[in-house]
């Protein structure tokens, strides 16, 4: 497909290619997320399908060129629908010989190579651990090496400009970001809007990071470097207006919409913690909807705030990490007994305990399944891709306040800080919450359930005539009065659990993609779909009878589940930890699933995904 | 003064709610004998003054013997879980500003598996009343050493004697900026209503150490200091504005020498009442209060009262001041604006 057209040697001047996937990479102080996002602006703005992955290491500034210090930024841009932001980047931009050390496995053979070569002087190659110069070695052979002084030419562009060295030097990755412009035919207006707004108060800052892109732009232009340029046409995506979205942004929105549709006021009580913080940050910024955010002195504090506000009325929500869900977990129990509507949002992350902070995982799901005192169930929902994480946050508090329940939003940080481009839904499209606080004094009881949902009634101090007290301790049925009665704990128990499986009967029905029935069902959740489901088309064009389902409830099961299983002569599941959705899969379905996983802080690529899946055929 | 200033949840019209509206239909499970029993009157007995009706007040606790008093109450209650109260109390007022809001708290469930909680919700000054039910001893998980137990204190858990030094809960609460401290005793019942009061008048967080005496697994704790014939030798009742004067004849005194408070009788070595420190609840400047909750009984008679009151903004009132600014500098939010904000792109 995509980019072995890049790979040879092709002598039109300008190429057509369906997708590429470029990495930048260098120190964490060199801005390649920077760099990499405004290359996604510019491609998603030009109306490629775009997905990107950035990969940042956990500490702000590790040593300057060292190894653990590398920052990459990977995009796939592309005129095809795609899923994922690529297996192997067929460009490889490497700022430093760190970058290019930990970068280089990941380069498709044959690739693009872009270095400034002022970096590989003795002292970084030290760093990195380079015997020699890989760029005069010949340990680059295999690739098209374009070896570019960079800092000396950002200098250059910048001659005239009063800024001192450290500063001019800042600017070199919008040389690298203007070569890269060059080589796929890019305009510049979009980044020097995004200069322009960014540097408005700065002005010189503003001009010398137009400059240097501008120059870098020209320099692949004049020196013909490249002998081929190329082009990606715009994708085929479904008609309707778009942006780009990172998970955690469409989390944001997706709970601020809820609180709109819903009527009431959104409270977010959260300690900060990677990856999950970015959405603190972006319901901060919205006070003007009356969202309420409160930045707690510690995790249990964010739990606690958030199940106050739930008591008093507000749509209450909290976000974490796994290491905060483990602080959460007791409060969480409190909000399951007392039956009160939160949304735990989980954006997982490597563990277990600090694990692997800006590296993704799925290993969380049985933590919030069951990884609380005594029989304590609650709802799970997983987004399966950026643009995902809006329509999931919106389900995720329809739930949460129909069925008066904690419920777990399992995001991870793959999709959370991955973007795509997201088409923006009607206000009209959105589903709607129905929020009904009881007000009714004449046979009130605080744990009278309606009959459908089993749902208590959300009675809220401020209403005359339900004064009531709640509190973690066995309910009596009904009166929500303390009891030991040991029948009246068992029928608790059970009337829990039954609430929470009756939310089957308000969730859609999974679907599949491929045929209806046949040789293999891979099943997924969360981030993994893209990889999944690309790896299922590629084998049903190969002529295999696969099809793939992404389950966006995980408690309760979507009720055909157990119907789509049995359709198949065998049953996969794929997921980045060492089976946990497959053993549930198995215990409840008596089915003789497969696991397919990987724990190793990345996603999945969708070529050993094709080649894992083909080994169960 | 503070008391000035409109507390949470008041009805404008008098609602001539009684004692007995407040007792909720829960038998009260407390050991016979429990100084809990007091505190519980005493609340009872100051609501209907504060005319609060009974659904703007929430009584919010942890866990511990203290914590059921929630139950107790013919109010909304939210019985928590250990030492998290204060964060259920935030989420509480912020989401709902004009409920009276209670925190129920002891000495192990406030300071020791809460005691994070207890710094921040004193500096956040939440305008909630905290009563931390101090018997220096865990009742609940019966009888263990506490925060507060002193040093060397012998338990079930420390047989050798405990080899932590005591918390000073009102020296925690000043050093995390509390604008109302104050302290009582169980049965010093006119006291202790009359400090719940004013601690109820306070707009902002209002901090209240109750000695109540566990007569099961602490008996006694407070004896030399509470017992009638003692009180007026062994405490030091605080009035803003007035010397420091204590003592069965009235006739004792605390001076201030250099940077040390000292018990001095008037009348021996020409000292009169105008060489006393005169209490100020109202300085801005911590360290009168601070130097007070560091005057320890034998050496001192034991400080009561109100330690340190002064008025700072809100939590919750400075949370809906910024919101109502993002109103009124963005407007109110419009979700279609929201969706579409940033770079878009149309595909036909």
């Amino acid at each position: 497909m995509s980019s072995s057209a890049i790979l040879g040697n092709v002598e039109d001047k300008v190429q057509e290619i369906e997708s590429v996937t470029i990495r930048f990479a260098g120190d964490s102080g060199d801005g390649m997320q920077l760099t990499g996002t405004q290359f996604t602006n510019t491609a998603a703005l030009l109306g490629n399908d775009i997905s990107t992955f950035p990969d940042f290491p956990a500490e702000i500034r590790a040593p300057a060129g060292s190894l653990p210090g590398v920052s990459g930024f990977q995009v796939n841009f592309s005129s095809l629908d795609i899923r994922t932001p690529g297996d192997e980047p067929d460009v490889l931009v490497a700022m430093n010989p760190a970058a290019l050390k930990v970068n280089l496995p990941d380069l498709h053979d044959g690739g693009l190579l872009l270095v400034n070569e002022n970096e590989f002087i003795k002292a970084n190659l030290d760093k990195a651990g380079y015997k020699s110069n890989p760029l005069t070695d010949g340990t680059l052979a295999g690739y098209r090496l374009i070896s570019i002084p960079i800092t000396d030419l950002t200098f250059n562009a910048l001659t005239e400009v009063e800024m001192t060295k450290r500063n001019k030097e800042r600017c070199k990755n919008f040389f690298a970001l203007g070569i890269v412009f060059a080589l796929f035919d890019r305009p510049l207006e979009p980044t020097y809007k995004w200069i322009d707004a960014k540097f408005g108060n700065k002005p010189e800052v503003a001009d010398a990071n137009r400059r240097v892109l501008k120059a870098g732009f020209d320099y692949a232009d004049t020196t013909e470097i490249f002998t081929t340029h190329y082009r990606v046409r715009k994708a085929n995506l479904a008609p309707g207006k778009y942006r780009k979205i990172t998970g955690n942004e469409a989390a944001a929105i997706g709970f601020v919409a809820a609180a709109e549709v819903a009527g009431q006021p959104l409270f977010y009580g959260s300690y900060p913690i990677t990856p999950a913080s970015d959405i603190l940050h972006e319901l901060s910024k919205l006070k003007n909807f009356g969202i309420k955010t409160f930045q707690a002195e510690d995790e249990i504090a964010a739990m606690g705030a958030t199940i106050g506000a739930s008591f008093a009325g507000h749509i209450g929500l909290t976000g974490t990490s796994g290491p905060g869900v483990c602080l959460k977990s007791e409060a969480i129990g409190l909000a399951v007994i007392t039956e009160l509507p939160v949304v735990i949002v989980n954006v997982q992350r490597g563990g277990p305990s600090t694990g692997l902070p800006t590296k993704t995982e799925q290993a969380d799901l049985l933590q919030v399944l069951y990884g609380r005192n005594g029989e304590c169930p609650v709802a799970v929902v997983a987004p399966a891709t950026p643009g995902d994480c809006f329509g999931m946050a919106v389900e995720a508090v329809r739930l949460a306040v129909q069925f008066m329940t904690p419920v777990f939003y399992l995001s991870d940080g793959y999709i959370a800080n991955g973007a795509e481009p997201w088409r923006i839904p009607q206000i009209d499209e959105l589903p709607k919450i129905d929020i009904k606080y009881h007000t009714e004094r004449e046979g009130f009881l605080p744990y009278k359930r309606n009959e459908e949902t089993l749902a208590r009634p959300w009675a809220i101090p401020g209403t005359p005539g339900l004064e009531h007290r709640i509190g973690g301790i066995e309910k009596q049925n009904n009166t929500g009065n303390v009891s030991y009665d040991p029948a009246n704990h068992d029928f608790m128990v059970r009337t829990r659990a039954e609430k929470i499986a009756r939310i089957a009967n308000f969730i859609p029905e999974l679907e599949v993609e491929g045929p209806p029935e046949g040789d293999l069902l891979v099943i997924g959740w969360g981030g993994t779909y893209g990889a999944i489901t690309t790896a299922g088309e590629e084998l049903r064009k190969m002529g295999h009878s696969v099809a793939t389902t992404h389950l966006r409830y995980l408690n309760p099961f979507p009720r055909n589940l157990g119907d789509v299983i049995k359709r198949y002569k065998r049953v996969a599941v794929a997921e980045l930890n060492l089976g946990q959705l497959c053993m549930l899969i198995r215990s409840r379905f008596l089915v003789d699933a497969v696991s397919v996983n990987k724990v190793a802080g990345k996603p999945f690529k969708i070529s050993e995904l094709v080649t894992r899946f083909k080994e169960l055929l | 003064m503070t008391e000035s200033l409109k507390i949470s949840g008041v009805s404008d019209t008098p609602l001539g709610l009684q004692r007995t509206d407040f007792i909720s239909d829960q038998e009260v499970r407390w050991c016979p004998g429990c100084g809990d029993y007091s505190i519980l009157f005493q609340v009872q007995s100051v609501l209907p003054k504060l005319n609060i009706p009974r659904e703007n007040l929430v009584f919010v606790s942890g866990i511990g013997c203290s914590s059921r008093f929630p139950y107790y109450m013919n109010t909304y209650g939210f019985h928590t879980i250990h030492g998290r109260a204060p964060s259920f109390a935030t989420g509480i007022k912020a989401a709902n500003p004009d409920l009276s809001v209670w925190l129920v708290t002891g000495d192990g469930d406030g300071l020791s598996i809460g005691g994070n909680h207890f710094i921040h919700v004193m500096r956040r000054n939440l305008d909630v009343n905290v009563l931390m039910f101090n018997n220096r001893i865990y009742g609940l998980t019966k009888g263990q050493y506490s925060p507060t137990s002193e040093f060397g204190k012998k338990t079930k858990s420390s047989p050798m004697g405990s080899i932590e030094r005591p918390i000073n809960p009102l020296c925690m609460a000043i050093a995390s900026e509390a604008t109302f401290v104050a302290r009582s005793i169980d049965v010093d019942t006119k006291h202790l209503a009359a400090t719940i009061e004013r601690a109820a008048r306070h707009k902002g967080v209002s901090f209240v150490e109750i000695y109540q005496n566990c007569n099961i697994f602490n008996d006694g704790a407070y004896k030399p200091i509470s017992e009638k014939e003692v009180r007026a030798e062994n405490m030091l009742y605080l009035e803003h504005g007035q010397p420091m004067i204590f003592g069965k004849d009235r006739n004792k005194g605390i001076r201030l020498n250099g940077m040390k408070p000292e018990v001095v009788t008037i009348g021996e070595n020409g000292i009169t009442a105008d060489d006393l420190l005169v209490h100020d609840e109202l300085a801005t400047d911590p360290t009168l209060a601070y130097l007070l909750t560091q005057m320890e009984f034998p050496t001192f008679p034991v400080p009561m009262g109100v330690f340190r009151n002064v008025v700072k903004p809100t939590f919750e009132q400075l949370l809906a001041d910024q919101i109502e600014s993002a109103q009124s500098a963005k407007g109110k939010g419009n979700l279609e604006k929201l969706l579409n904000a940033g770079d878009t792109w149309v595909v036909e």
